[in-house]
């Protein structure tokens, strides 16, 4: 059987933009671009490799939680190479944190259909880098997190190998399908989409699901629901501006006597 | 006094500084209880009791080291069950947040990932958060359940504070999942005997203005010269001069130290990421338009192959 992979990608804000807060205190998506998230480009790439070396004996769904314009997400991924897509969008969504956003995904994943499940190593917004393994978690199979190299043997019914490099070893790590996977930026270039994978995006199918057809009280998600509240998000006051001395043959000296009054030396 | 778990990050028995600045945040909340687990576990009893912890779960076996996060889980989750804490405070290392973020799906709790303080608040404890680049600073609490908070290294001073530290055996069963991931290899990183990145006082960093991997030795001459950890931007990490486990930004590690030196590094948003939060920041570079120097306390506009050696020798002679 052919394998099915599904690929977790995020649609965020900018990071070069102006990214700022709205005043109920969550991310402000409408005054910056949003994009895929860049990490997540790499979960794609890895994605369509896997797919590659399987003879395309694969299918690659992109799955996103996220508001309309999340589809541009989905459009780039899919004009990279990937077959289908599935937006789950919902206005009860608004304000989700991690806990709702990983049952929703869970839930998404699992309607879905997936032998592998491939995210990004964090998101360039929210940060957190632990949505891949809560998502392990509630589908109750194997965490395969933050490989730098990954490969998968045996299709469907096989197993993913892959290199992690921690603080202190670098492991390799196997496990057994089905199984969730995360890839770093480490794990290669991801590709920039052809002119005629982005004209063929436009003919695949994007599935568009609401909490209802994944059967998810709407209670569990969003700003109310949430198992955490932000209180108050203050913008850090600008540095106040430093001594900037140009070089004219004592520079490291000078700086070395700052750094001696700042007690450093 | 409610107790405060306290995760333990150490390499056979000796406890990482991030675990000693925990214990100063959890006795701001409770009474820190820690709990230690893989090998040399027990011996980090000693050092968790001068630094406040009032009792010390421990729990060694096979499965710590052969499988990947989730038996970590299980003990932390038995942990949980057995004492009932106010919080669940971890180190933020990766193995640290899937190891938090676990349990709080586990135990049915919100988490929040990479804080940076914390105190005690009327609804529980409020942690705080750098978020965007550390253009904005965030208060958030957790709303349902136990909180799990992971926090950052250098987010809090490390403070003695005498506490018996009793060592209990904690008893764990493995979860079905637990053998899921198997580490069939493991090669250990080869110390450079400098500090760690993420917890060293001063790190000295370098760009793709180093131009080339050899160039990499006037860094750390200079990084040596103050004893510092050594950091490299992804450029000069893409362009294989200096190893990925040293790169500061998103991407990379997130330094939080006293002083941060960047040399040759242009100050990209993502670098910024990784290094805003330091104390004091200073930079070399060669263009006085560099964004950089915008985030500086001192700069110097001038060439790093320059500037930086006379640095470090004028660092040596006032040390002598
Ligand atoms: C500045 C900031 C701080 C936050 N802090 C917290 C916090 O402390 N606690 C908390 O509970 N929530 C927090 N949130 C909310 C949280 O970011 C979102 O709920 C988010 O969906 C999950 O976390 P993440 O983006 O950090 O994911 P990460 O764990 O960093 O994401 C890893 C991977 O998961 C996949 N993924 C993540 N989100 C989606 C999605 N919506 N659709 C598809 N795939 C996805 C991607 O493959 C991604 O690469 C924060 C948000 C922001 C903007
Ligand atoms: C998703 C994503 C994640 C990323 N994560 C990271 C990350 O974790 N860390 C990171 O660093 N970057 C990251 N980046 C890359 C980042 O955007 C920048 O490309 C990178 O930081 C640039 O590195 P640099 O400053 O060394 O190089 P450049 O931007 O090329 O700057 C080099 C600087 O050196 C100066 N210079 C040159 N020669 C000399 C000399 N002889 N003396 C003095 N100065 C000199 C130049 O004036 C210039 O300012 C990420 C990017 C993306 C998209």
């Amino acid at each position: 059987m052919s394998l099915r992979i599904v690929v977790c990608v995020k649609y965020v804000p900018d990071a070069t933009g102006d990214r700022h807060f709205a005043e109920d205190l969550t991310v402000d998506r409408d005054d910056v671009d949003g994009l895929l998230s860049e990490l997540d480009e790499y979960a794609v790439e890895q994605a369509l490799q896997i797919k590659e070396a399987a003879d395309d004996d694969a299918e690659i769904t992109v799955l996103t939680v996220g508001p309309e314009d999340a589809k541009d997400a989905l459009r780039k991924a899919l004009s990279m190479g990937a077959d289908k897509a599935v937006h789950v969008e919902d206005d009860d969504l608004h304000g989700t944190d991690v806990m709702g956003t990983s049952l929703v995904l869970a839930k998404a994943v699992e309607e879905t259909g997936y032998d592998l499940v491939i995210a990004g190593m964090a998101s360039t917004d929210g940060t957190m880098g632990v949505l891949p393994a809560i998502l392990a978690e509630r589908l109750g199979v194997p965490q395969v997190t933050l490989l730098s190299e990954v490969s998968v043997e045996g299709g469907a019914g096989g197993v993913v190998k892959g290199r992690r490099d921690g603080d202190t070893a670098s492991e390799q790590l196997e496990a057994s399908l089905p199984a969730v996977v995360s890839v770093t930026d480490q794990s290669g270039e991801a590709r920039y989409p052809s002119f005629k994978g982005i004209m063929a995006a436009k003919k695949k199918p994007v599935q568009s699901l609401d909490l209802d057809d994944l059967d998810i009280d709407a209670e569990t998600v969003g700003l109310e629901g949430a198992w955490t509240k932000v209180e108050s998000a203050t913008e850090r006051p600008a540095r106040t501006a430093g001594t900037i001395v140009k070089d004219e043959g004592e520079g490291g000296k000078q700086l070395a006597a700052y750094l001696a009054e700042q007690k450093f030396i | 006094m409610a107790e405060v778990l306290v995760y333990v990050d150490h390499v056979d028995g000796a406890v990482r500084k991030p675990t000693l600045e925990l214990l100063t945040l959890a006795r701001r909340i409770g009474e820190p209880v820690a709990v230690a687990l893989g090998a040399g576990a027990e011996a980090t009893a000693a050092t968790l009791a001068e630094h406040g912890a009032v009792k010390v779960l421990t729990a060694d076996a096979p499965e710590f080291a052969d499988y990947l996060v989730v038996p970590k889980v299980d003990a932390l989750q038995a942990a949980h069950a057995a004492v009932s804490p106010a919080a669940v405070l971890v180190p933020s290392s990766a193995e640290g947040k899937e190891i938090a973020a676990r349990l709080a799906v586990r135990i049915e709790s919100g988490i929040i990932t990479d804080a940076v303080d914390l105190e005690a608040g009327d609804e529980g404890p409020v942690a705080t958060q750098s978020v965007f680049a550390a253009a904005y600073t965030t208060k958030s609490r957790i709303s349902k359940g136990t909180p799990v908070i992971t926090v950052k290294p250098n987010s809090a001073p490390v403070e003695a504070a005498p506490a018996a530290g009793a060592v209990e055996a904690l008893s764990v069963s493995f979860s079905e999942q637990a053998t899921g991931t198997k580490v069939t290899s493991r090669t250990p990183r080869e110390s450079t005997g400098r500090p760690e990145l993420t917890e060293a006082a001063i790190v000295v960093s370098g760009g793709r203005g180093v131009n080339g991997a050899e160039n990499f030795a006037i860094i750390e001459a200079l990084a040596d010269s103050l004893g510092a950890a050594v950091g490299a931007s992804r450029a000069a990490v893409d362009a294989g001069w200096y190893p990925h486990s040293n790169q500061v930004g998103q991407t990379g590690k997130s330094v939080s130290p006293q002083l941060y030196v960047a040399s040759g590094i242009s100050g990209a948003i993502q670098h910024r990421a990784g290094m805003q939060t330091s104390k004091t920041i200073v930079a070399v570079n060669k263009d006085a338009e560099a964004p950089i120097f915008d985030l500086v306390d001192y700069g110097v506009v001038g060439d790093l192959f320059e500037v930086v050696p006379q640095l470090t020798e004028e660092v040596k002679s006032r040390k002598g």
